[in-house]
């Protein structure tokens, strides 16, 4: 090892202040959520609806509508996911084009911002799609599917969540060693077979991972359903796919910036987003975890 | 002439004749023969597989149809030609009560004035200043993990850092809005308490992951061979960061860079609560309020009516954001693309 001298104590100085600001800011910023907003916290909270003026009263129907958009979100978009991702390391080969386009796609799409798809869910899902079912199916012209609601809702937030569930199910299936296709493959299974029995077992592992690390982005992400079903306030819980719903970051935004008196909304608003980060980081949490454990499995 | 003799002294090739293929009866298929048999519902599976592969590459082509299909009704609709004059978006305009042509966002004054520009400076000014903040910071924590810190430090800090990565944007504007913005007036004296400075702070929260995950993951990819000869020729270890490691993981970082300007182009919520969203054109004053092309789609999107002359235009924004973004994807890609190309080659 060699002697540090003062230019390389400078070097590592100053880098390092630049990490401690980063966990300082992070520290504040947990910090202070969790001071505010743990007094906050309690059965009344987490169970009742709001009162009128938004600040009294509890916050479950943005619980309630949170994990109920979540679960639909993840049934329509996990799938698919793990499907292209399949798609991706088992029969397309490196070189197809086909694969090719699709990898532009997923990296683009994970770039696209957010508020576009709002844009996207409202112009397609709520106008094209539910228009044209609003208008083969009925007369009325009161509208029935063209309106926001949870399920378009859900279903712009899968399409967010997308790159998600593929690069990271495409991660756990390459860690899959390839020993284990040749065997499988030389004993005569088909390449189907393979996948379904040999490969997905073995990366199951990763692909929850994947699928955990979308469902706590698609959780907290508000923009792209402001125009998409999320409702200001609704103190009943939706039950049918075609309400809006109440959300606990769209409640975070509104009571925020919205209410006429911010002072008195202050710690309704840090418990609504301490209890919406609790959401998203046991969902990381559980998500890393997860990873640890199968990538020691795959180890052994 | 002689061919035909010699033909005529081939004998005639023998009409080909199939013989039947005898089938043979049928008998009962073992249960080991069956259950090598596939079963039909693994060709469906691989074709529903095919197809749901291709969901990526119509979900971009779609976003981009649907969006469009709402904004470009503007370039032959009576009703927008009767309100706004597609010049007047980008250019700027004299209009009544001012002395000198101007470019202003003002959709409910009379008449509705749509001029695109103050929008994407503002968009351009907080995202510079969240880079300004967040290169250094980024690719300084990047170095450190990479060059300085012992194991114990890095295992810590990875987590943490995918945890600022997790935080949903809401929550970072409510932080940007209630804690950092009360903060940077009492210790900078701002005349507005929301600001460019204090949404480019929010931002910059989620920029430094971005960047710091692609920088570090370029620096780690540096051969070892490169920083071991740098070694042995007796450099010192700050010479071999800044000299070797460095502009050997450049590429890298300008990718992180890229990807990290697009992510904070984009970004909704935090400018949205944190900006003060007064769509003033100043160029070069931070402390005054701002409103991005995002945080305006985001705020009046709801109060208009479908088809409208402003829903329009809001529809146009969002087709030419995700022009911008998209095109830095791209940049963005091939640069990571070259890299790995280098790195595997060499």
């Amino acid at each position: 090892m060699m002697k540090h001298t003062k230019k390389d104590w400078l070097l590592a100085g100053l880098t390092g202040v630049s990490l401690f600001v980063i966990l300082l800011l992070l520290f504040v910023l947990l910090g202070q959520i969790v001071w505010h907003g743990a007094p906050v916290i309690t059965a009344e909270f987490l169970s009742e609806s709001p009162g009128a003026d938004m600040i009294s009263g509890g916050i479950w129907p943005a619980i309630y509508g949170t994990v109920f958009m979540t679960l639909l979100m993840t049934l329509a978009g996990v799938p698919v996911g793990i499907a292209t991702a399949i798609f991706l390391t088992e029969y397309a080969s490196p070189r197809s084009r086909v694969a090719k386009l699709v990898r532009i796609a997923v990296n683009n799409l994970a770039g696209v911002p957010s508020i576009v798809f709002g844009l996207f869910g409202l112009g397609f899902f709520i106008i094209f799609v539910g228009g044209s079912l609003d208008a083969i199916l009925y007369d009325d012209p009161r509208p029935v599917w063209g309106k926001p609601s949870i399920l378009w809702a859900s279903l712009t937030l899968a399409v967010l969540t997308l790159p998600v569930v593929i690069v990271t199910t495409e991660e756990a299936l390459r860690q899959v060693p390839g020993e284990l296709r040749d065997a499988s493959l030389a004993l005569g299974a088909t390449r189907f077979q393979t996948v379904y029995k040999i490969v997905l077992p073995n990366a199951k592992g990763g692909i929850l991972t994947g699928v955990i690390l979308a469902v706590s982005r698609g959780a907290g992400e508000v923009a792209p359903i402001i125009f998409c079903g999320a409702a200001n306030f609704l103190p009943y819980l939706p039950t049918d796919l075609r309400d809006m719903f109440m959300h606990l970051g769209y409640h975070v935004y509104a009571l925020a910036t919205q209410s006429p008196n911010v002072d008195a909304a202050r710690p309704t608003l840090f418990g609504t987003v301490l209890v919406l980060l609790v959401l998203t980081f046991s969902l990381n949490l559980l998500a890393v975890i997860i990873r640890a454990r199968s990538r020691a499995a795959i180890r052994s | 002439m002689t061919e035909q003799v010699l033909d005529a002294g081939e004998p005639a090739p023998a009409p080909v004749t199939r013989r039947r293929v005898t089938l043979r009866p049928r008998r009962a298929r073992s249960k080991l023969e069956s259950s090598f048999r596939t079963p039909w519902w693994h060709r469906a599976a691989e074709r529903t597989i095919a197809v749901f592969a291709l969901t990526a590459i119509a979900a971009i082509a779609l976003i981009f149809i649907f969006i469009a299909r709402e904004a470009i009704p503007m370039f032959w609709e009576a009703e927008f030609a009767e309100e706004v004059q597609i010049r007047d978006l980008f250019m700027a305009k004299e209009w009544h009560g001012y002395d000198d042509p101007v470019f202003v966002w003002q959709p409910v004054g009379e008449p509705a004035k749509f001029n695109v520009i103050p929008l994407f400076v503002g968009s351009l000014k907080v995202t510079l200043l969240a880079m300004l903040m967040s290169i250094p910071l980024g690719i300084g924590c990047a170095m450190f993990i990479a060059l300085y810190a012992p194991r114990s430090v890095r295992e810590v800090v990875k987590p943490a850092i995918e945890l600022l990565a997790g935080i949903p944007s809401v929550v970072l504007g409510f932080f940007a809005l209630m804690v950092i913005a009360s903060w940077a007036q009492a210790t900078f004296g701002f005349r507005f308490r929301l600001n460019a400075v204090v949404a480019a702070i929010g931002l910059a929260l989620t920029i430094v992951p971005v960047i710091f995950t692609i920088s570090e993951d370029a620096i780690q990819s540096v051969p070892k061979t490169l920083t071991e000869a740098a070694l042995a020729l007796g450099a010192r270890k700050y010479q071999v960061a800044l000299r070797v490691v460095l502009p050997a993981a450049i590429p890298g970082i300008a990718a992180g860079v890229v990807l990290g300007f697009g992510r904070a182009i984009g970004e909704t919520m935090i400018v949205l609560m944190a900006s003060g969203n007064a769509a003033v054109m100043e160029l070069f004053d931070f402390s005054t309020s701002v409103r991005t092309v995002t945080a305006t789609i985001a705020a009046e999107l709801g109060e208009v009516a479908q088809g409208d002359p402003h829903w329009r235009v809001l529809f146009l924004l969002g087709v030419m954001l995700f022009g911008v973004t998209f095109f830095l994807n791209i940049v963005g890609d091939l640069i990571i693309h070259r890299l790995q190309k280098k790195l595997t080659a060499s």
